[in-house]
């Protein structure tokens, strides 16, 4: 059985967007240790990424390769959480410059790596038996990125004044960006029903204690959401994914056929 | 892994003197550096030799750190996703590197905080080839294969270094080290086998670093303030003019098999001394820019001073999660 | 009061088990704000190549060392107890392995 490729693309285009975010800490981190971290779990994700586009390039053929899907699609394309694709930061518009904050970056880890640790979970027993394996892998480092993001929400909700402030922004400024992960979009809708993919919204209680249990450790509360609920995974997303993607993709594009 | 002339005088640091009076200890230590034993953080040492020490090794680090700077330039826009995770990898191994050296160099009683600050106010320094940019995806195979290159002909002497933490190390970095060269190198081969774009990327990017990776090992040894003392200490175990040789000869084929040419006319084989005879290095290039005024000193300082302040605010928030923790846990058992 | 005094994170040692059967062998050190994190850092710093199966930390200020002034009293007595070694005795090879 094979997933549908739509499908396959939500999952690659969520790692490889979140994992190019994270590796923007890469020489900039709060401290050495951890910037080794942060860079672990990007590579993490890229490879990730990597799996799951080789594996629907193969699926589609055409010459599709990893790097065609990675490189050469449009942001209207791509199939990631918007969650993923926001800069490390609150709320800005898509030209705006900030400093990064740490905290932003630790709370969005926190939540999407609660979300994964129970989709690959799932998808270990996907029909589609090349997903599965690559489930059982990413299963693995999903576990310890959860640890890693709900340690650090923790110590930052628990910590001082000023880093309960920021997680509690963060978290305020993050939380409605969650509301997508339930909203079945068409593709997976048709993965549930073949019995490759999993249905998100039987994940649901699962995903608000994980996350209700680490905010009441660190602190931290949950913020009432209402309004807009984003649309990554349809292809409409935020004023970021463009400016990420024009960064990501430029160097590629220019040489369009060539070989790195 | 990144070291050039490590014999560069920090602005504040006096010329490692050695005019005390012969003791016991002095002579045991000196018997010791005679049998090529080694020293540990314990053992006692001359004032001058933990000066020289920490000095050294803090600026090895500084240099790995810095170092990052110029290759993460590349990783949000590298041109494949095997590419991007290589860097990633290798950016993350420098981070690692600093890591070891900064440890290596607390075991003489100097925290690391101490060494930051001396970094961040332009006390102590770092390798200047980190001073110059960037400017194409061909600069980060280049680094890989040339100022890498550099690095582990510098480096691997240092494994035998007579201090114990430091030659450890340098055992571990240079293990880990292996991969950065080579995939510097194997990155550019297959940009010489593409298009022509591809090919002058690369040769414009060996123009621009060539001279500056020669530069690394630092003033000819006639000039150098700290290299006798080194090399009589076992800090240093080759003296600069032999290593930079040891490089031009190594490098020229490997230029050669990659088909682009290296930016020095008086660049030749010469039959009686069995090495390649080069140019004149352009030192007062070279001294500017290690005084602060090259092209990209003052980018990369300011960017390591903000990560660290930007950072401040999370070192404390986890120092404070832990101290409560810890009365949490006196008050529990009281 | 929430704000501590700033510091710098306390060091620790790393002591990583290459494979199952063998010690744990030190292997370098870092900075942690906890045990919890410092296994956690340790992990990541010093495991990135597959080098362990098992890590332990240890405060680095909770080691106690021996002076090195005293490493004749402490270590040349064992020097001259050859008959410690199982080569001091000479045992007739038709005995075989012993």
């Amino acid at each position: 059985m094979n997933a549908p490729v739509d499908y396959l693309l939500h999952l690659a285009d969520n790692a490889v967007v979140l994992g190019q975010r994270n590796a923007e800490w890469c020489g900039h981190g709060p401290i050495l240790e951890e910037d080794i971290a942060l860079a672990n779990v990007s590579l993490d994700h890229i490879g990730q990424a990597r799996l799951l586009y080789q594996l629907a390039a193969a699926r589609m053929g055409g010459g599709a390769s990893e790097d065609s899907l990675a490189y050469f699609r449009d942001e209207t394309a791509f199939r990631n959480y918007t969650l993923l694709e926001l800069p490390h930061h609150g709320p800005l518009v898509g030209y705006a410059a900030s400093d990064r904050d740490y905290a932003v970056t630790i709370v969005r880890n926190f939540f999407y790596g609660a979300l994964m640790v129970l989709v690959w979970d799932a998808l270990t027993r996907s029909a589609d038996a090349d997903l599965a394996a690559i489930a059982a892998k990413s299963l693995k480092e999903a576990r310890y990125h959860l640890h890693h993001a709900a340690d650090w929400v923790v110590r930052l909700g628990d910590g001082t004044d000023e880093s309960h402030a920021r997680a509690q922004a963060a978290v305020d400024h993050l939380f409605r960006y969650t509301e997508e992960f339930w909203l079945p979009s068409p593709a997976e809708t048709e993965a549930v029903a073949s019995g490759i993919g999993v249905d998100v919204v039987s994940l649901r209680a699962a995903w608000d204690a994980l996350v209700d249990e680490t905010l009441a450790e660190a602190t931290l509360s949950r913020p009432a959401v209402r309004g807009y609920v984003p649309e990554g995974k349809l292809g409409r997303h935020s004023e970021h994914l463009g400016y990420l993607l024009g960064e990501m993709q430029g160097l590629a594009r220019a040489h369009p056929g060539a070989t790195w | 892994m990144y070291t050039q002339a490590m014999d560069i005088p920090d602005a504040a640091a006096k010329p490692a003197g050695v005019s005390r009076t012969p003791d016991a200890q002095d002579a045991a230590f000196e018997a010791r550096i005679d049998a090529d034993g080694r020293i540990e953080p314990q053992d006692w040492m001359p004032e001058a030799y933990r000066k020289t020490l920490v000095r050294q090794i803090s600026q090895h680090a500084h240099s790995e750190i810095v170092g990052m700077l110029p290759e993460g330039n590349w990783i949000s826009r590298a041109p494949s996703l095997k590419r991007k995770a290589i860097l990633i990898a290798k950016v993350q191994d420098e981070g690692g590197h600093g890591l070891y050296l900064y440890s290596a160099a607390e075991t003489l009683g100097t925290s690391r905080d101490q060494m930051l600050e001396a970094l961040h106010s332009g006390k102590a320094k770092y390798s200047s080839i980190f001073n110059y940019p960037t400017l194409s995806w061909a600069d980060v195979g280049v680094i890989g294969w040339l100022v890498d290159g550099a690095a582990i002909m510098n480096q691997i002497p240092l494994c035998r270094c007579s201090y114990g933490p430091y030659a450890r190390a340098m055992v571990r970095v240079c293990k880990e080290e292996s991969f950065h060269q080579r995939q510097g190198y194997e990155a550019l081969l297959v940009m010489m086998k593409g298009s022509d774009a591809q090919k002058a990327m690369v040769q414009d990017a060996v123009t621009r670093w060539w001279w500056k990776c020669l530069a690394m090992f630092g003033p000819p040894d006639a000039d150098s303030p700290h290299s006798a003392q080194g090399l009589r200490w076992g800090i240093k175990r080759i003296g600069n003019d032999e290593l930079r040789q040891k490089f031009v000869d190594a490098t020229v084929p490997q230029a050669e098999v990659l088909g682009v040419t290296l930016p020095d006319p008086d660049l030749k084989w010469n039959e009686a001394r069995q090495h390649y005879d080069y140019g004149q290095i352009d030192w007062a290039e070279f001294w500017a820019t290690v005084e602060g005024d090259g092209p990209c000193n003052r980018e990369r300082l300011a960017t390591r001073v903000k990560a660290h302040r930007d950072g401040q605010w999370v070192r404390d928030a986890a120092l404070a999660h832990a101290r409560k923790q810890q009365q949490r846990k006196n008050k529990e058992a009281a | 009061m929430n704000t501590p005094a700033l510091k710098e994170w306390p060091l620790w040692e790393v002591f990583v088990r290459s494979k199952q059967g063998l010690e744990h062998k030190h292997c370098g050190s870092l900075h942690a704000a906890d045990a919890a994190q410092a296994l956690h850092m340790a992990r990541d710093v010093y495991t990135r190549r597959q080098e362990g199966v098992s890590i332990w930390v240890v405060p680095s200020a909770a080691i106690t060392a021996s002076n090195p002034d005293d490493k004749g009293e402490l270590f040349d007595p064992a020097a001259d107890k050859i008959y410690r070694h199982p080569t001091f005795y000479a045992i007739p090879d038709e005995v075989g392995h012993m």
